[in-house]
């Protein structure tokens, strides 16, 4: 689809008049204002590019409860043994002092649209002129029952990353010879659509190590879930007779827990288990709801400039938004961000204004150097983010593109962390 | 555009990417071919006895996988092609004795590259005598004529502005580093911009294997490839 510049730039003219609001609150030393909520992929993304590309012409705060960052994506190798928990560990300093973003570790807990105002749990307040919410997931209450957040030190859902998965690791290392570990996977949309998947193969590959009898049960409510030949293939290849995968068809849908008597529930069946990690369903971060820009689980927003459908002064980004045919991933958020700094920039500075493009990829780890990926490109269209073109790894590759593949994906990490963190 | 991509499928053999149209491509005269390979010679050995030199032995070239004559030290990039499953056909092969660069960005083989489209017709009928399996040689005339204009010094004219550049370098940045570090993901800082124009362009006519380039690259204008050309130079 070819467009030139003028094409362009005339095309966005419209959004551009809606995108300027009324006034521009100056802060006190006359720069616009930009407040971030949430400091992961898509957060962190964003107060980086707002800072560089303004440079400095924007105001940008960052309010991020941890001060140490875990990214959830890779979390899964350390948990496999491939790397260690420092890799995955990303501090806020280099966006503090190279990028001069106030980085705020606290948690936001009230929004006042009108007086655009930002509350904290500390008992702060922060003006702004745009609002970017990137909060990542919530879970939902109830959605498996028998589980809740206090179960959460027998049962970990560990996807958040940082100490639960620490403690998955942990209690993976401790089972019994030939014990069970046990997985609760969610019902889509989620956050990380291969995600449980590649966590299974890096529990397969540290059991097979470690503790060659023991078996993996997935209790599934999906009927199909990403890459799923591959992982299959990869399962037979690597870890054959280890790993059950229980679909709706077997009861996988209807599921409870007891974390005292450490038991699963499939359909009736009950099994004592060793490890039980509970991936609940997921709604967009609870800040969303507070800020009222919820349709359902999620935040709906304008692909074209990731602005809210029910506030044009507040943007969302990465897993909280309804994000059209993107997967909720850290690659998505990253470059969901972008479009989203581009849009606010021209907002508030009138810097120019291209249209939107994102892209996503997502590589698995099925074993150390046999490494798969699935990935797409996007546009924003009136309607969503929709997808234009996409490939997937194939079944059969052999062993030099996967570890091609597999190493791409540390290239990636590399790249994807220095663009998030500085 | 799109009598650009019927004429794709419709011939059974590729066209030699940004060369002169398929009109001209007749079956190569190996005869011929044996004099122009002389340029090669330098570097490369044919036939019986033949032996790695500066370049690999070119024996058995046609379908083999790119990088994998035994006991050739080949360059990074090259093994890099190869593991993203190059394979050396005649579409291929054509490509990259018209400018290297074009199939393998970093690729030891210091070669300008020949540009008339009947002189690699003949070098390959040449190369191909010592191939056992000619199966992908095209044996009948291509039932394209089409009417391609010459796109290379068009493209290649084209001056990128590096502003532009700069914001569409957003979506490469995520895996490819402005550092310029270099693990797992290519480095793309400070090419000469011909030769990164090249690349996506092998890319996007899907001649370079690669699906998450052919895929990114797909999407490019040739003022957008051109722009971000512009850009990497500069880092």
């Amino acid at each position: 689809m070819k467009m030139n510049r003028r094409g362009f730039i005339g095309a966005t003219a419209g959004v551009t008049a809606a995108l300027t609001a009324p006034m521009v609150r100056a802060s006190g030393d006359g720069r616009p204002r930009v407040v971030v909520i949430g400091g992961g992929a898509g957060g962190a993304t964003v107060a980086r590019y707002l800072a560089k590309d303004s440079k400095g012409e924007i105001d940008v705060t960052l309010i991020e409860p941890t001060r140490t960052y875990y990214t959830c994506f890779f979390s899964n190798l350390y948990l496999g043994g491939l790397i260690g928990l420092e890799k995955i560990a990303h501090s806020y300093g280099t966006l503090a002092a190279e990028y001069g973003i106030n980085v705020v570790h606290d948690w936001a807990t009230g929004i006042d649209r009108d007086a655009r105002k930002v509350t904290t749990a500390g008992g702060y307040s922060f003006d702004y002129d745009r609002l970017v919410l990137s909060p990542g997931i919530d879970f939902i209450d109830g959605a498996v029952p028998g589980w809740d957040v206090n179960a959460q030190n027998e049962m970990p859902h560990a996807y958040k990353a940082g100490s639960q998965t620490e403690l998955l690791r942990a209690q993976v290392m401790a089972m019994p010879q030939g014990g069970t570990y046990a997985m609760v996977a969610p019902p889509n949309p989620y956050r990380c659509p291969p995600g449980p998947y590649e966590r299974v193969s890096m529990v397969a590959r540290i059991l097979k190590q470690t503790n060659p009898t023991a078996k993996i049960i997935i209790a599934d409510p999906k009927p199909k879930f990403s890459k799923m030949a591959l992982f299959q293939e990869g399962w037979t290849n690597h870890y054959d007779g280890m790993i059950e995968w229980v679909g709706p068809d077997f009861g996988g849908d209807k599921v409870s827990v007891d974390p005292d008597a450490m038991t699963l529930d499939i359909d009736g069946e009950v099994t004592k288990v060793d490890v039980c990690n509970v991936i609940p369903a997921m709604k967009a971060g609870r800040i969303c709801e507070i800020a009222g820009i919820n349709d359902g689980n999620w935040a709906p927003v304008h692909g074209k400039t990731m602005q809210s459908k029910m506030d044009e002064n507040i943007h969302v980004l990465g897993d909280a938004c309804a994000q059209g045919d993107m997967p909720k991933s850290g690659f998505s958020a990253n470059s969901q961000a972008k479009v989203c700094a581009m849009a606010v920039r021209s907002a508030l500075t009138g810097s120019n204004l291209f249209p939107a493009k994102f892209s996503n990829t997502c590589w698995s780890s099925l074993d150390e150097n046999d490494g798969v990926k699935v990935g797409a490109t996007y546009e924003a269209t009136d309607e969503k983010i929709a997808k234009v073109d996409g490939f997937i790894s194939k079944t059969g590759e052999d062993a030099a593109l996967r570890k091609a593949t597999y190493e791409e994906s540390f290239g990636w990490y590399a790249g994807i962390t220095s663009d998030m963190f500085g | 555009m799109d009598k650009r991509k019927i004429a794709r499928f419709a011939s059974a053999c590729a066209v030699a990417l940004l060369a002169t149209p398929l009109a001209a491509h007749e079956h190569g005269d190996p005869e011929r071919g044996a004099e122009l390979f002389k340029a090669c010679k330098a570097c490369h050995q044919v036939g019986e006895g033949a032996k790695n030199r500066v370049g690999p032995v070119l024996n058995g070239i046609f379908g083999r996988p790119a990088g994998a004559v035994e006991g050739f030290r080949y360059s990074r990039a090259m093994n890099r092609m190869a593991a993203d499953g190059l394979v050396w056909t005649w579409d291929t092969l054509d490509a990259f004795v018209e400018n290297p660069k074009q199939m393998v960005s970093r690729t030891k083989m210091s070669y300008r590259g020949m540009k008339d489209a009947q002189d690699r017709a003949d070098l390959l009928a040449f190369l191909r005598l010592f191939s056992d399996n000619p199966a992908d040689i095209p044996e009948a005339e291509p039932t394209d004529t089409s009417n391609l204009p010459n796109l290379a010094p068009e493209i290649l004219a084209l001056v990128g502005d590096p502003a532009y550049g700069e914001y569409l370098a957003s979506e490469c940045t995520t895996c490819h580093k402005v550092d310029g570090s270099d693990d797992g993901i290519p480095s793309i800082t400070g090419w000469p911009t011909e030769d990164f124009v090249l690349a996506l362009h092998a890319y996007k006519q899907k001649l370079r294997p690669h699906p998450v380039m052919q895929m990114m690259a797909g999407r490019l204008s040739d003022e957008e490839i051109a722009a971000l050309a512009a850009y990497f130079n500069g880092l």
